[in-house]
């Protein structure tokens, strides 16, 4: 599953929720239908809610990497409408 | 005229400071009305209150300012409106609910058929005193469970399925219990520390973990007088009959043991809440 090349990155660990995935959607409506767009957010909250927000609005979710200095990259290719 | 103010006030009329008014106490399941419904009830307020209505703390609304000489033609016309009377005194209370899973995304189970069940077959029901309901459908606890003599919450009974699994990480982030590790290899579930929120289920992009809905029940929640959280003497039950069968033996425990005038949490903490947790575990199984 590690196998995935990004093609756009987004950084949220400046934002509070809920702003945190308005910033997300935002990224990934920059996207083409298919494309990988990584997304690095914070420890807590963020890594609760988001991935489970990003599924819910119908995109696949690849791979959550934990970068070791209290954020992750989350690894979503863009679905279709 | 003598006036059984006892009679009105079991039947939703809450006696005002003003003397011959009466805050009129409707029927509501669920928090829900249909426009139809509430269209009657404005043009009843109109007609016969002041123009405004009150909304409860319990999902109720309440017309205010009915006159006694009008009570009967009120009771008539909310009726043709499809509006029923509520209740008040020794008996079941309004069930209250949240939106549920037919609504909210977090929801876990279909509240609003669930409160209408309980509604049907207790609402209204004579005990030693006031007994509330509430069904909430998740953890986040909007409806506030805890705080009904019986609270109904959903969640679900979660197992991990190792083959549609990529370990992508996501689930052991997602739970907030701690309850989810990860090797190289596998997930591992502590069951002891899981509580049934089903946050791994709603997070895992991958459908492996499966969620089988139930409901996780507290009972003695009271928020007047008395302040005192509900309790769980229960795991989570899955199935619907094994829900009702609980609730009837709560109902027949509170009959068998408060005094008159007793709420149920204070029954139940003199009757001992061992005895109490023997007979849910008695009606739990059946």
């Amino acid at each position: 599953m590690d196998d995935f090349e990004i093609d756009e990155t987004a950084d949220i660990t400046d934002a509070v929720c809920p702003l945190t995935f308005v910033k997300a959607k935002v990224a990934l409506e920059e996207l083409d239908d298919g494309q990988i767009l990584s997304i690095r957010l914070n420890d807590g909250e963020p890594v609760q809610n988001i991935p489970r927000s990003v599924k819910e609005e119908g995109h696949q979710i690849l791979k959550l990497l934990d970068n070791g200095d209290g954020t992750y990259n989350l690894i979503v290719r863009k679905a279709g409408d | 005229m003598t006036v059984d103010y006892k009679a009105l006030k079991n039947g939703g009329f809450m006696r005002q400071t003003q003397k011959n008014h009466f805050s009129l106490r409707l029927k509501v399941v669920g928090g829900n009305l249909t426009a139809e419904q509430l269209a009657t009830i404005a043009e009843i307020s109109k007609k016969y209150g002041d123009g405004h209505v009150h909304l409860t703390s319990r999902q109720g609304v309440e017309i205010p300012f009915v006159k006694l000489e009008n009570v009967e033609e009120v009771k008539a016309g909310l009726e043709s409106g499809g509006v029923n009377t509520g209740v008040c005194g020794s008996r079941v209370r309004t069930v209250t609910a949240c939106q549920g899973s037919a609504v909210c995304p977090s929801g876990c189970i279909d509240t609003y058929p669930l409160a209408q069940e309980i509604s049907d077959r207790y609402f209204g029901r004579e005990l030693p005193h006031k007994f509330k309901f509430g069904v909430t459908g998740c953890m986040n606890n909007c409806l506030k469970a805890e705080e009904n003599d019986l609270g109904v919450k959903g969640g679900y009974a979660v197992e991990w399925l190792p083959g549609s699994c990529t370990l992508c990480g996501v689930c052991a982030k997602a739970c907030r219990e701690g309850a989810i590790s990860q090797t190289e290899t596998e997930i591992i579930l502590d069951e002891s520390k899981c509580n049934n929120c089903g946050r791994c289920v709603k997070a895992c992009p991958f459908d492996a973990w499966r969620g089988e809905s139930g409901y996780i029940l507290s009972f003695g929640g009271t928020f007047g007088n008395l302040i005192a959280k509900g309790r769980g003497v229960l795991p989570i039950l899955r199935d619907k009959a094994a829900l009702f069968r609980v609730a009837d033996a709560a109902l027949a425990f509170f009959d068998g043991h408060a005094n008159p005038g007793e709420r149920f949490r204070v029954a139940v903490d003199r009757a001992g809440w061992d005895a109490f947790k023997t007979e849910m575990e008695a009606a739990y199984n059946g």
